[in-house]
């Protein structure tokens, strides 16, 4: 816990103490409120690389839950939170669970139509009270006190906000939050380290409605009176503005901008009618503008730029601290030297009337490392894809210790003990090299998304990074550990890659053009990594393009030209087979 | 609900179905070309609409000044963007700005000071409301979106709803909180058996297949169309052969700009509209893009129909639930997306 966190925590609980006007606790109470759907929001669009404009009906479906239960049933308001929870999360389910196999746009379009009809369908109910909506709520009672009074509620709200923040931190940094920071570029290198992406996506969005419905439940017995008006679509947009203008990646951003837009929003509110000699909602053009122009220069929001004015030591992040005695990770059973590991059997792949793939046939041995080979378009990097369950076959199969793994998921694949790199290293560059490289360990665990909010899961989590370690010490990057991975050189983000492709625990590595992009020195670097892994007892598929990387140090090359196998054997044969001599350097 | 009553609910939505078919063809057409989801479409409905029952009225046309405000904003970013760049530092960018960005807003504010408060024929209230509405498609882009051309999906989405915001606000400033209404195009009406067909929704739906086989004939048949066409299909590769992001994302707001034009003067007839109305109207569009996956033109055309059919009939069987059985149409059609769509990744960068 930093100091900026203590220094916040202490500055709440005085707030009330404090001579403090009561406006300015009603406006710290909406704060508050506005805080807990932000949060929400930060996780969902500022990490996990989705949006919703429609939080603010979830918002109502708290409120109205709570409303509804504790006026015309008069049941308890806990139990009315009990319930607009479980609604939210429903909805969230349903919503979530139709879009997210769809692309990243249908998610927010869903929920501006989503907004949209429960705001009309807040208004049309008998039972809610329609357009007027529902009033003479009954307040909360804590300890038999009920909480009437703005400083009453104030400790009840921030306190909420509070666990919200600790428990999204406790959730980012844990396994599956891991696998969450790495949904928003793309989600085949979180599937290929064995997350379920569609289910973390889903999981976001459903912990973001549960925030919302929460700020609802609290709203609803601080107004004491609810009506459709603020869960309609605007309202849906303006807590997006918040969690965007603070900075949609930061938790603090969330509360920052919660609290910027509510100000700004009031102030506009008195200034802009009297300057343009009209009433109206003209808050609405700065809001507007300001959220595009901040798009336009500072897509972070303005949370780092308040950041860089605090002292240094206040906004340190602490440390990983990884445990010295963390119990070693099981480890799976290697097989033996030179029994087949991948047999490629007759895998075809073609596109459309294009054969990019014509019925490849090798396989790879436990023990070697084996080239796979070829001039541009030969068909490398579709045949690397069909292995590792990116592309699915025509026909022909694919098996991996005499199972077939074709048009398996990636997930499965990685699960079965054959880890992967990219072409294109594929890191989260803000994220420390350490963490990274955790991301590998993603299968070894187990603990889910409630138990790493609750902090329940420091046991696993420590022996994850004990493991992260131990393989960035195995490639020789463990002093560059705690650095941020974006600011390594391309030569040691691919050695990265490898170290987490290594905490997949694999008997089988497959590699996509290690060896491009790098300096000479960088490459001598990475052929004795791989030599000294061989020697540890991995397997190695390489895709390569660079000739005398691969002559130097594959036991095996494959070589293909137009989807189809020319050659194969070891290097100093192939070097000299008229085949490949011509398809390289167009005949001779 | 006997025949007749059938047949006014099946005459009405197929008129708002034409209307509602223009603004997924657009949505669709802004989308494939720039991956704009463009919210702020439904705002140039209601400028089209003001900008026409003001020159009924005899009032001053206030989007004039909307037009004037918004050209001089992206000529003093254009002159920005010229100073950042020492090659483009000469009078003849700085010229070549005034006449792409400002010229148009000044003749039109011109005209608007010169020509009589009123007694316009119809087809002259129509050409200069175009004038006027028009070129606020580019100029937004300019402003809001050209800056961000290479941003994702995800951040153009979350612009287009702040210029959403923006719009709406700017639009309550110009047009204050009433509605209007502007005057019929024609009087006539058929009478078919029991059936009586006003002309008005026949010039909506005539107007609707016009426009679209306009549209169909400039994607198909001009270099400029096909050019629009090529973005869509491949953005680096038609940039390769020369064809500009910029002036593809600018011709496509124009035209977006112009089915919201024409939109607004044809539903205003039927309908009071007001300064906020258009986002409504620009949803439905925007569930029937959906309906096509906004990708495919027919299937959105055809799905406009079915939105303005069912809109149509929820408002006599269930009228306060109207909006609410539109706008949940969207679960079934993502449901029915989300089987037919083949599982595919996406590669962005945030």
């Amino acid at each position: 816990m930093n100091r900026l966190f203590l220094l916040f925590i202490a500055c709440l609980a005085l707030l009330p103490v404090l001579p403090t006007p009561e406006f300015w606790i009603t406006q710290a109470n909406y704060i508050g409120l506005f805080s807990i759907v932000a949060i929400g929001l930060v996780l969902l669009t500022g990490v996990g690389g989705m949006t919703s404009f429609g939080q603010a009906a979830f918002v109502g479906l708290g409120a109205y839950a709570t409303s509804y239960l504790s006026t015309a049933l008069g049941v308890s308001p806990w139990l009315g939170l009990l319930a607009g929870v479980a609604v939210a999360m429903a909805v969230a389910f349903v919503l979530g669970a139709l879009t997210m196999r769809l692309s990243g746009h249908y998610l927010p379009l869903g929920t501006i139509a989503w907004g949209l009809s429960f705001f009309f369908l807040f208004g049309n109910m008998e039972m809610l009270g329609k357009f007027d909506g529902i009033s003479g709520i009954p307040p909360l009672e804590l300890f038999g006190h009920p909480l009437r009074a703005g400083e009453d509620i104030f400790y009840l709200i921030w306190t909420v906000v509070v666990l919200a923040v600790v428990a999204t931190q406790n959730l980012l940094n844990s396994r599956p939050g891991r696998a969450i920071r790495a949904l928003k570029g793309g989600v085949v290198m979180a599937e290929a380290m064995g997350a379920r992406t569609a289910w973390l996506k889903l999981v976001c969005f459903v912990f973001a409605a549960v925030l919302a419905s929460l700020s609802g439940w609290l709203y609803a017995h601080m107004q004491r009176s609810v009506n459709p008006t603020p869960f309609g679509l605007n309202a849906g947009i303006e807590y997006l503005f918040m969690a965007v203008i603070g900075g949609a990646g930061h938790v603090w951003g969330a509360i920052f901008g919660a609290g910027l837009v509510t100000v700004l929003k009031d102030q506009l509110q008195s200034i802009l009618p009297h300057l343009l000699g009209e009433a109206g909602n003209f808050e609405t053009i700065v809001l507007g503008v300001l959220l595009v122009v901040l798009l336009q220069y500072a897509r972070n929001g303005l949370w780092p730029y308040v950041a860089e004015l605090m002292p240094r030591r206040w906004r340190r992040q602490t440390q990983l601290q990884l445990p010295a005695d963390a119990a070693p990770l099981p480890v799976r059973p290697r097989p033996t030297t030179g029994e087949a590991l991948l047999e490629v059997d007759g895998a075809r792949k073609e596109f459309g009337g294009l054969v990019a793939v014509n019925d490849m046939r090798f396989e790879v041995k436990a023990g070697e490392i084996v080239g796979l080979i070829g001039p541009n378009g030969a068909g490398k990097s579709t045949m690397f894809n069909l292995i590792t369950g990116v592309l699915e076959v025509t026909r022909g199969e694919v098996r991996y210790r005499g199972e077939p793994i074709q048009n398996r998921p990636s997930r499965e694949i990685v699960s079965r003990g054959i880890a992967r790199t990219f072409q294109h290293v594929k890191l989260l560059g803000q994220m420390s090299v350490l963490e990274n490289v955790a991301l590998g360990t993603h299968l070894r665990g187990e603990a889910g998304v409630l138990r790493s909010m609750l902090r329940l899961n420091r046991e696993e989590e420590g022996r994850l990074l004990a493991e992260a370690q131990r393989q960035l010490e195995r490639v020789g990057l463990a002093h560059l550990m705690h650095e941020p991975a974006g600011s390594l050189a391309l030569g040691q983000q691919r050695i990265l890659e490898i170290a987490r492709a290594l905490c997949c625990d694999p008997a089988l590595l497959l590699l996509d053009e290690p060896a491009a992009g790098l300096r000479y020195k960088e490459k001598q670097a990475l052929a004795e990594l791989l030599a000294k892994l061989r020697s540890e007892g991995m397997s190695v598929l390489i895709v390569e393009h660079d000739m005398d990387f691969v002559m130097n140090l594959c036991d095996r090359l494959v070589v293909m030209e137009f989807g189809t196998l020319i050659a194969q054997g070891v290097p100093s044969v192939v070097q000299q087979d008229p085949a490949v001599l011509e398809a390289y350097l167009g005949g001779l | 609900m006997d025949l007749s009553i059938a047949a006014i609910l099946a005459q009405d939505g197929l008129t708002s179905g034409a209307i509602y078919a223009l603004l997924a063809l657009a949505l669709v057409l802004v989308f494939s070309i720039t991956r704009v989801i463009f919210i702020p479409q439904g705002e140039f409905v209601a400028f089209g609409a003001f900008t026409m029952a003001a020159l009924q009225s005899g009032q001053f046309p206030t989007a004039v000044w909307l037009l004037l405000g918004l050209g001089v904003a992206a000529f003093v970013m254009e002159l920005a963007a010229i100073a950042r760049q020492p090659e483009r530092r000469e009078a003849a960018e700085v010229g070549r700005a005034f006449v792409h960005i400002l010229l148009l807003p000044l003749v039109a504010w011109g005209a608007s000071q010169l020509l009589p408060s009123s007694g316009w024929p119809m087809a002259l209230q129509v050409v200069f409301t175009l004038a006027v509405v028009v070129p606020m498609g580019p100029l937004v882009y300019r402003l809001a979106y050209q800056p961000l051309a290479s941003a994702s999906t995800l951040v153009l989405l979350i612009v287009s709803v702040g210029v959403h915001y923006a719009l709406t606000g700017i639009g309550l400033l110009a047009f204050g909180a009433e509605g209007v209404r502007t005057e019929p195009f024609t009087d006539l009406r058929f009478e078919i058996g029991a059936l009586s067909v006003s002309g008005q929704s026949l010039t909506v739906i005539a107007a609707a297949v016009v426009l679209i086989l306009a549209l169909y004939l400039y994607f198909g048949r001009t270099l400029s169309g096909k050019a629009l066409r090529a973005t869509a299909v491949n953005r680096v590769g038609a940039q390769i052969v020369g064809i500009g992001i910029t002036q593809a994302g600018r011709a496509s707001f124009l035209l977006a700009a112009a089915m919201g034009a024409v939109c607004g003067i044809l539903i205003a007839p039927f309908t009071t509209i007001y300064y906020d109305s258009g986002f409504l109207i620009g949803l439905k569009g925007f569930v029937a893009a959906i309906i096509g996956g906004l990708a495919s033109y027919p299937v959105a055309a055809a799905g406009s129909l079915l939105v303005g059919l069912l809109e149509s009939y929820a408002s006599f069987w269930a009228s306060a639930y109207k909006e609410v059985i539109v706008f949940t149409l969207i679960l079934p059609v993502l449901l029915w997306r989300s089987l037919a769509s083949p599982h595919h990744d996406e590669e962005e960068e945030a």
